[in-house]
């Protein structure tokens, strides 16, 4: 079968300016700037990193922390601009990165569904019929009316898990949000990502727990420090990446 | 261009989505609603007419009428760049997760505050229904003010929502920016009482302009002359254009400062 690139990333950089005064006032900015002090301190979260993802394929990012697994992620939502190279994607991206950030935490929990479908790209037509299979996946039935401030932090994820991984979009971006909920919902989230992959979603994932890593994805991109260190197939990296550490 | 488009029509959900969450949280746990966008200005309207019509006496036919359809115009001015100033910054937690067209956080901002403009209208028109005003053809005119209002505000929220990501002194400057402008535009006194230099500054405030034109078409029975209808218009464009080009060039830089 002839598969599609659907994410390319070429040469990808990205600097940081950690700026050692940060300030936030423009008198300070402009006298700053006549003296010439404006000094940062450069950070590069990804240095000339690239790699392709076909259809279908299920990308593991691995790596310690701060080897710019997130960074990653968010230049291919597009959340991030790189400073240097470039990143194409071809379709549509549901992001998963960390659970319950489009919530409304004043708003219901069906208010919230609406809002954050539209955050997706989604219609409030199309979120209607989505709703009942929401409600079922998060096994909400009796909180939908309550405000989301009221939920518990397992509750929260299960109602942003179950709108983002509404219908089947071609890449789905899954940032170490299975470490939530408990072991019964856990299995129920893998269950239904194995489904989106059979159904030809692009999965790119990032975990920290290597079994994970290895029973759902195919291929692995690993980085450390933000260089690319290995690129390749999934089992082989895996099992150097365990003896590594 | 059709890119933008494309990108905007994906979106065009949660502009009504977003509008909709600003309205519902104002109002929500309150008995009386969505009500209050309507009963708030009629309550503003009669504590200021009382106080003007006591305390400082100027000689205009109307008075409170006067006041309120200068507050319809200077509020909406007030509430929909004040919003539109802490839009990005306010919607920091989303944008830093989320790839979302940034200029819509301004856009609803600017919309719900026009869903306010049209409730405080109503409520002037109540007013003038109960006071007895006569009602002229002129009236009919009235989009064309608000509209140019609504742009006008939408630019200067652009410009201001992307400078405050980088400078929050901006918020703190644009609160006595907006009480000092209320004194710079004829909302209270008639133009007629200004020495003639002042005059000549509060003309070149851009809302004078507007709230003139507002006057006229509703309370004075005649219609703006041409003049200052381009003098709006142009303003309104211009205020728009360089709004979305100070935001376009500084968008992708909004993430690393929030």
């Amino acid at each position: 079968m002839d598969r599609r690139t659907v994410v390319k990333v070429e040469n990808v950089s990205m600097r940081f300016n950690l700026s050692s005064e940060k300030f936030d006032s423009f008198k300070e900015y402009i006298i700053k700037s006549i003296k010439n002090q404006v000094s940062y301190d450069e950070f590069w979260a990804l240095k000339d990193v690239s790699f392709e993802v076909l259809q279908g394929d299920s990308l593991g990012l691995i790596g310690l922390n701060g080897s710019g697994k997130s960074t990653m992620l968010k230049t291919i939502a597009g959340v991030l601009k790189p400073t240097e190279g470039s990143v194409a994607v071809n379709g549509n991206v549901a992001p998963l990165i960390e659970l319950g950030a489009g919530f409304d935490f004043d708003l219901t929990a069906k208010e919230n569904v609406y809002l954050n479908g539209a955050l997706l790209g989604y219609s409030r037509k199309m979120m209607e019929g989505y709703y009942n299979d929401i409600v079922e996946f998060s096994e909400l039935h009796d909180f939908m009316d309550v405000p989301v401030k009221n939920f518990s932090s397992g509750m929260v994820s299960r109602l942003a898990f179950a709108i983002a991984t509404i219908g089947t979009p071609d890449i789905l971006i899954v940032d170490e949000v299975l470490s939530v909920g408990d072991f019964r919902f856990q299995q129920k989230c893998e269950e239904r990502i194995h489904r989106m992959m059979d159904s030809g979603t692009t999965i790119l994932f990032v975990s920290h727990s290597i079994e994970q890593v290895k029973s759902i994805c195919n291929k692995i991109v690993w980085l450390e420090k933000g260089h690319l260190k290995r690129f390749g197939d999934a089992l082989e990296i895996c099992e150097e990446y365990s003896k590594c550490y | 261009m059709s890119r933008y488009i494309q990108n905007f029509l994906k979106f065009k959900p949660l502009l009504g989505e977003l509008v909709a969450r600003d309205i519902k949280i104002k109002y929500r746990r309150s008995v009386l609603g969505v009500l209050w966008t309507l009963l708030n200005p009629l309550c503003m309207m009669i504590i200021l007419s009382v106080v003007f019509s006591n305390l400082f006496k100027f000689d205009i036919e109307n008075f409170p009428l006067y006041i309120l359809s200068g507050q319809v115009v200077f509020n909406f001015y007030s509430d929909a760049t004040s919003g539109a100033m802490s839009a990005i910054i306010g919607s920091a937690a989303l944008i830093k997760k989320v790839y979302v067209p940034k200029y819509l956080f301004v856009l609803s901002r600017v919309f719900s505050s026009t869903i306010n403009l049209m409730a405080s209208f109503t409520a002037m028109l109540i007013v003038m229904a109960a006071t007895r005003t006569e009602m002229h053809w002129t009236a009919f005119l009235f989009p064309i003010p608000l509209i140019l209002l609504v742009l006008f505000s939408l630019g200067i929220g652009l410009i201001l929502a992307a400078v405050t990501v980088k400078f929050r002194d901006v918020i703190h400057l644009y609160g006595v920016f907006v009480t000092g402008l209320l004194y710079l535009t004829p909302v209270i006194y008639p133009m007629s009482i200004l020495p003639d230099w002042l005059n000549k500054v509060v003309m070149l405030n851009p809302l004078t302009n507007i709230v003139m034109m507002f006057r006229d078409v509703m309370l004075n029975n005649s219609v703006f002359s041409l003049s200052s209808l381009l003098i709006a218009a142009v303003e309104a464009f211009v205020s728009m254009g360089i709004g979305l080009y100070v935001f376009y060039k500084n968008q992708d830089k909004f993430i690393l400062n929030i």
